[in-house]
């Protein structure tokens, strides 16, 4: 299998504040990430190659010159900023066709269980409570990995593709559902064992739907073809 | 003074700083995100740190000098104030910050005065100790030494 760990995972950082964006370049960078940052979650989507169309914000369109060199595996975004919300960002790229599967990750410097459990609904990954460790990042290898494996497999056979990601899948869906829990990272660990069986939503929906783990709400799932 | 008395005098200070809680553990965050490539960044971030307090800290006394105080723009700065401080470990200053959003949140004009001179003494306390910090590890490098990792052996 080609997995190519010497090829470098391409993260982009949103955050308004420049305090803040030169915290998560840095912790980016020295867990071996590259990183592009911006300050907003519409300079985000532009880098991305969206457009949003002026008239109806709902209406996205890929712009003519997308992106296509730069391929980013992580969007990893402030929730509190002005204008577009993380949590906006979020589901602009998750009702995005060409993005959707981009994993996204927020953060927030405050505890609010109803803005993580909305977020994690809406399909991020991760939410990180500021200020982001070292450790914090580890979590996303195996997220950033997914996109990788993705495109270099295009394995026809979608249950030689669920072989492939299943055994991410449990390892790193609990953190996620961790994460809501104001725990410190080491304890977090620990309490992997009781979770596993826990009735979350998110995994239950997984289960029905796929177990393509980075699309959890979307049915037209062909990565194959 | 010697280089290596220097340095036990820059470890001897850093360490009473965590002692004094005037720093947290995140501030060793700060430390390992440091190395060859970015030797610099623990300095550089402290002085963004700065110069956003600076102005956060202006702001604020402007704010609650208003005849009628609008808690719509006091809030957020407090806030990025509590971000800031507490991603460099200045856990005094985050501390003052919560106690100073909590009133806010009361809209206590009289406690936020308060406050905002609570975190104002924090802040000039944390800047003063950093920016000694720093001349201690310059003059380290100055005299051709390395500046020591620290550690904390409590």
């Amino acid at each position: 299998m080609g997995m190519e760990t010497e090829s470098q995972f391409h993260v982009l950082a949103v955050d308004d504040s420049l305090f803040d964006r030169k915290m998560i370049e840095r912790l980016l960078q020295k867990s071996s990430c590259q990183v592009t940052t911006v300050d907003s979650g519409s300079k985000a989507l532009e880098f991305l190659g969206l457009r949003v169309d002026d008239e109806d914000p709902n209406v996205l369109s890929t712009s003519p010159h997308i992106h296509q060199e730069v391929e980013i595996n992580l969007i990893i975004t402030d929730y509190c900023m002005p204008g577009m919300t993380g949590y906006d960002l979020l589901k602009k790229v998750k009702e995005s066709a060409a993005f959707k599967s981009i994993p996204v990750v927020i953060m927030s410097s405050e505890n609010v269980p109803a803005r993580i459990s909305r977020c994690l609904e809406e399909g991020a990954e991760e939410f990180f409570l500021k200020p982001v460790k070292l450790a914090d990042l580890t979590k996303l290898k195996p997220h950033m990995m997914k996109t990788k494996l993705k495109k270099e497999s295009e394995k026809p056979a979608k249950e030689e593709e669920s072989e492939v990601s299943k055994p991410e899948i449990k390892e790193e869906e609990d953190p996620s559902v961790i994460e809501i829990l104001p725990l410190h990272q080491e304890l977090e660990s620990e309490k992997l064992e009781p979770l596993m069986s826990g009735g979350n939503k998110r995994k239950a929906m997984e289960e029905v739907i796929s177990t393509d783990r980075s699309r959890p709400k979307y049915n037209d799932i062909t990565t194959s073809v | 003074m010697d280089l290596v008395q220097m340095q036990k005098s820059l470890q001897d200070y850093t360490k009473s700083l965590f002692l004094e809680g005037i720093l947290d553990s995140q501030f060793l965050q700060l430390q390992q995100l440091q190395d060859e490539s970015n030797p610099d960044f623990v300095s550089q971030v402290v002085t963004l740190f700065f110069q956003d307090s600076d102005r956060i800290l202006n702001d604020l006394s402007l704010s609650l000098d208003q005849q009628v105080v609008d808690f719509k723009k006091v809030d957020p700065h407090v806030h990025q104030l509590k971000g800031s401080s507490s991603s460099i470990g200045a856990q005094r200053v985050k501390n003052a910050c919560v106690v100073f959003r909590n009133f806010c949140e009361q809209q206590n004009v009289e406690a936020c005065h308060r406050c905002l001179q609570q975190v104002k003494q924090e802040y000039y306390l944390v800047k003063n100790r950093l920016e000694t910090l720093f001349k201690l590890e310059q003059q380290i490098v100055a005299s051709g030494g390395m500046v020591p990792a620290v550690e904390l052996g409590f």
